[in-house]
């Protein structure tokens, strides 16, 4: 194991969410974002519930990973481990969110299976283990990730409100020209990165 | 039940995974800027989908229906540790390369679909081959998306120098948003090809 690198947390904070966003720079999270993003209010919906499950997952999974997968040495384990957790951090917020309150239950409850499935989840932990973050570090890049992919879906859905009333031709409507829009978005992304240098 | 032939042609072409599905994207792009890199990340995607699709079927008349999800999640998720721990041991180069993207094939959506899809309600071997040729179908794309852009990012093929000393490689192309325009433009292809032939898009 390295050393963790050490990382001023604001720089981690804002890099996870503009430079490195984990969607227009890493590629995660792609099927549900293209899928979700016709619609605003499930847009919102699903932010949020990603940007939660995210935070927490990346925290539990960095805790199981140093104090049980490590110790152990079986991280060849961790895939299987990972996906596990995240299915029950799913699960378990599900329920919990539907005894709390059940108008926040109908705005995000509903989009809670669809995110176990989400590659978004599940990279930020790879990433979080290769890159030996600590657990603030980790915290903080979930977090960050979460907020980062919000952003992304959110303007997303309010761009394909225009495209899909402008004259595309045949072909390209549909999927098509939002990967294109994705690919404008994350040239603007990129234009963040002369301000911050994180890996 | 359709022939091993119609399922080629379907999984290639008609209702091929990335350009009709738009499907599998998440874990793909990312390493589309080196052919060599591509190559390997889908073959191991479709070793992943042949044999998970196979596990599934065989296995279909077993899983309660209520937990099929998240064990068809473990099932692809023990082949992935397979491809995982090969790569690590026999080309730790590339192992690195990818990075996390190996561990991402798990929530890879092609494979959870074809499971879904395919696997639940036919018999092992053509399951298989549908599993099979969905990662051929997928590697085409892909590979097509690697091609111009270690071309044009890198002026090689497969890390071999193929332009002159005197091209000047295109940075845009080793970034994330050439990934996307390329995606975007073969779906174009694709469609309009299909749109003039009227298959049911």
């Amino acid at each position: 194991m390295n050393a963790a690198p050490v990382l001023n947390p604001f720089a981690l904070f804002f890099a996870s969410i503009f430079t490195s966003n984990i969607l227009l720079a890493n590629f995660l999270g792609m099927c549900s974002f293209i899928s979700i993003s016709k619609d605003m209010k499930s847009s919102n919906g699903l932010g949020m519930a990603v940007t939660v499950v995210l935070t927490v997952t990346t925290a539990l999974n960095w805790v199981i990973l140093n104090y049980v997968l490590i110790p152990l040495n079986v991280q060849y384990l961790r895939y299987i481990v990972f996906i596990i957790s995240i299915a029950a951090v799913v699960q378990m917020l599900e329920m919990i969110i539907d005894r709390v309150s059940q108008a926040l239950y109908m705005s995000l409850g509903i989009f809670l299976p669809l995110i176990t499935v989400n590659c978004a989840i599940l990279g930020v932990s790879l990433f979080m283990e290769i890159r030996n973050y600590t657990f603030l570090q980790s915290v903080i890049y979930g977090l960050g990730s979460g907020l980062g992919w919000w952003l992304a879906i959110m303007l997303l859905s309010a761009i394909r409100k225009k495209t899909e009333k402008a004259p595309v031709p045949a072909g390209l409507k549909g999927p098509g020209i939002t990967v294109i829009t994705i690919g404008f978005m994350a040239m603007a992304f990129i234009g963040f990165s002369g301000m911050l240098a994180v890996q | 039940m359709s022939s091993p032939g119609q399922i080629l042609k379907e999984n290639l072409w008609t209702n091929n995974p990335i350009f009709m599905q738009v499907l599998g994207i998440c874990s793909a792009l990312a390493v589309t800027n080196l052919l060599t890199n591509t190559m390997i990340m889908t073959i191991g995607v479709t070793f992943v989908t042949a044999m998970s699709n196979l596990t599934v079927s065989l296995l279909k008349g077993l899983i309660p229906r209520k937990v099929r999800m998240i064990v068809q999640t473990l099932i692809i998720a023990f082949y992935v540790i397979i491809v995982d721990i090969l790569l690590r041991a026999y080309l730790p180069d590339i192992s690195r390369a990818l990075g996390p993207y190996v561990g991402l094939i798990i929530t890879n959506c092609i494979i959870m679909g074809r499971a879904e899809a395919f696997a639940q309600s036919n018999p092992p071997l053509i399951s298989m081959w549908d599993g099979a040729t969905s990662g051929f179908g997928y590697m085409a794309v892909l590979l097509v998306i690697a091609f111009f852009r270690e071309l044009l990012g890198f002026g090689t093929l497969f890390g071999i120098q193929v332009l002159p000393d005197a091209f000047v490689p295109w940075t845009i192309m080793v970034t994330a948003p050439s990934a996307f325009f390329f995606l975007g433009i073969i779906i174009w292809i694709g469609k309009s090809i299909m749109n003039r032939e009227g298959a049911p898009a």
